[in-house]
């Protein structure tokens, strides 16, 4: 049985990093801003077509296969910067402060119009790139062969985790990021400029769920309909951890891969219907997530 | 008065311009089912509440006429009728557990059901065909088979009938104390509950509602069209509903008629001379939330347009 669980569980953790980058993406949008972005997992099937798109032209142009690395980063931060600002200037700002109906509504709006530009600016064939996961091949433990691609993954999320909480509670940019999340009004009272910090904390949501996104694409590659497809598992693991609440998101991410695991090895058909069965379950016991620790509700 | 010599005089031009142009009817049809499920989003919106998951009774009222018409129920008006009593007893359900949630957690719980329901639409092969759905045959008005333009005709004209019946009932029930109170939920719910009106009994009125209007809307669609998916309950079709519910505006029965054949129309239009179909219709529910904030309904009606969020 563990010859089968191992494997599985890994393949799940790996997924788990996948979903994580773009969850918590989705929550830190959340948190500072106060949107919920529909359009975020738009954010990340552009980050894989971006970054399908450069690595295939770095292999076609024969350049040093190993840059295909910095190309999976370098794609996601330029998403990042074409979409960050400009979408948080022109849209999103005029959300702030409404009602949740309105965020939903503009945002899906924003989803329909970036649904169609990536099929304008990438096409509708899938896209496939391993590259990455090629040259990093493979590692036997215990007679059990993994990808060393898939450990990679599991490492940059938990990096990801960790370098969050540190530029939150020790960086002077990450102190401001705390500050108008817990008072907006009193931080710009104190001289905070609030709207910078908006249009940076949106530009970062984009740049992890494209970074998510672009990681993928070695091990998936990447089609249309991909974006939809992530938000609600986005949706999902955000809600279950607890929006706005970066840890959160990490462990709602692995129980969701572990609910998987083992609805893959005693039920398959119902594989599909494991994450939003927990979501389903958290929200009903604990509305505002597992990590939720604020108890003010609104009415 | 003068709203509802309006409304019929649509119905009227609707109905002559299905019954002149048969081509259109197929359409006109369709973007009326719609209507009907998103007039059940509006009565949800007029309480403040968005559900990113309501296409779930939309497909609900959907595989209901499939599977009844598996079994042997092929009469139009009876499958019309049993899957709307399926699809409000699913609200009635499903609502007592929502109406305890407000603004975004009542929208990801929904979006929640509704994904568990999609999901197991397209996994369970033996049962719903999986993703490959369901195909619907046509329907029988008691006892005989008509051929395929006799049933697009009548579906048609059905359909108008039902608009009219359920136009009726759904603006008598906006005038009446419980939905009034929809609006006064969205304003003070707490004022609601010092002056001892319950507020989860006014919303699970509305909710269980605009569940049944969806699975009308559903079973209407899956008679039109003939077959039924999964991608009827996707999330995505959920913010469809509210997109048309909010094009063509909340603040009376008509809005969301007149959103889903005015989109319905442009999308058949435009899908001659471009494909980025997705796109204009995007735009248009931004220019719509920013511009027009009683939809398209608020240009006819000023005095009861109603911003929609």
């Amino acid at each position: 049985m563990l010859q089968v669980l191992i494997p599985l569980t890994v393949d799940a953790l790996a997924n788990a990093a996948i979903i994580f980058f773009v969850a918590v993406g989705l929550t830190l949008v959340f948190s500072v801003l106060r949107v919920l972005n529909v359009a975020h997992g738009s954010f990340y099937s552009i980050g894989a077509y971006a970054a399908a798109s450069l690595g295939l032209w770095v292999v076609s142009a024969g350049l040093p296969e190993w840059l295909t690395f910095p190309a999976l980063v370098l794609s996601a931060a330029f998403v990042a910067a074409i979409f960050g600002p400009f979408v948080e200037h022109l849209l999103i700002r005029w959300t702030y402060g409404k009602s949740e109906a309105l965020q939903i509504l503009v945002t899906f709006g924003l989803f329909l119009i970036l649904e169609d530009l990536q099929r304008i600016v990438f096409g509708v064939n899938s896209l496939y790139e391993d590259t990455p996961m090629r040259l990093l091949g493979s590692t036997m433990i215990g007679g059990i062969v993994y990808l060393n691609y898939q450990l990679l993954l599991i490492a940059l999320a938990i990096l990801t985790l960790v370098g969050l909480k540190l530029m939150i509670s020790h960086t002077r940019m990450g102190k401001l990021i705390a500050a108008v999340v817990a008072d907006r009004e009193i931080s710009q009272a104190l001289g905070i400029n609030t709207n910078r910090i908006f249009m940076l904390a949106f530009t970062l949501g984009v740049f992890l769920a494209a970074l998510g996104g672009a990681l993928a694409t070695p091990t998936t590659g990447v089609s249309p309909g991909l974006g939809a497809d992530t938000m609600v598992l986005a949706f999902a693991v955000a809600a279950i951890g607890g929006l706005g609440r970066i840890e959160g998101a990490a462990v709602a991410a692995i129980i969701v891969a572990l609910a998987r695991v083992l609805a893959i090895y005693y039920a398959p058909e119902l594989d599909a219907v494991a994450p939003y069965l927990v979501m389903l379950v958290v929200l009903l016991v604990r509305p505002y997530g597992l990590f939720h620790t604020d108890t003010t509700r609104r009415i | 008065m003068r709203m509802f010599l309006l409304g019929l005089a649509a119905l009227v031009i609707v109905a002559i311009a299905g019954i002149s142009a048969p081509w259109l009817q197929f359409l006109l049809s369709l973007a009326i089912a719609k209507g009907l499920a998103a007039l059940g989003v509006a009565i949800l919106l007029r309480a403040g509440l968005i559900s990113i998951g309501h296409a779930m009774f939309f497909a609900i009222g959907a595989y209901a006429t499939a599977f009844l018409t598996r079994n042997g129920i092929t009469d139009f008006v009876s499958l019309l009728i049993l899957s709307t009593l399926i699809a409000t007893a699913a609200g009635v359900v499903v609502g007592a557990f929502m109406v305890r949630y407000r603004a975004i957690f009542f929208a990801m719980l929904n979006l929640a059901v509704s994904m568990v329901l999609f999901s197991l639409l397209s996994k369970l092969y033996n049962i719903t065909g999986g993703t490959d759905g369901m195909r619907v045959a046509r329907a029988t008005f008691f006892g005989i088979a008509p051929g395929e333009q006799t049933f697009e005709l009548i579906v048609f004209l059905t359909s108008l009938v039902v608009v009219m019946l359920v136009g009726f009932a759904v603006s008598a029930y906006f005038r009446s104390p419980l939905g009034e109170a929809l609006k006064a939920v969205h304003t003070n719910e707490i004022r609601l509950e010092y002056i001892s009106i319950p507020v989860w009994g006014v919303l699970l009125v509305g909710y269980t509602i605009s569940a049944a209007l969806a699975g009308l809307g559903g079973s209407f669609a899956a008679m039109i069209i003939g077959h039924v998916l999964p991608e009827m309950a996707f999330w995505t079709e959920s913010g469809h509903l509210i997109l048309v519910a909010v094009l063509g505006g909340i603040g009376g029965v008509a809005g969301p008629f007149i959103g889903a054949i005015f989109l319905e129309l442009v999308h058949t239009f435009a899908a001659s001379f471009t494909d980025a179909w997705s796109m204009i219709v995007g735009a248009a529910l931004l220019f719509v939330i920013f511009f027009l904030p009683s939809g398209l309904y608020g240009l006819i009606n000023k005095k009861r347009g109603g911003s929609a969020v």
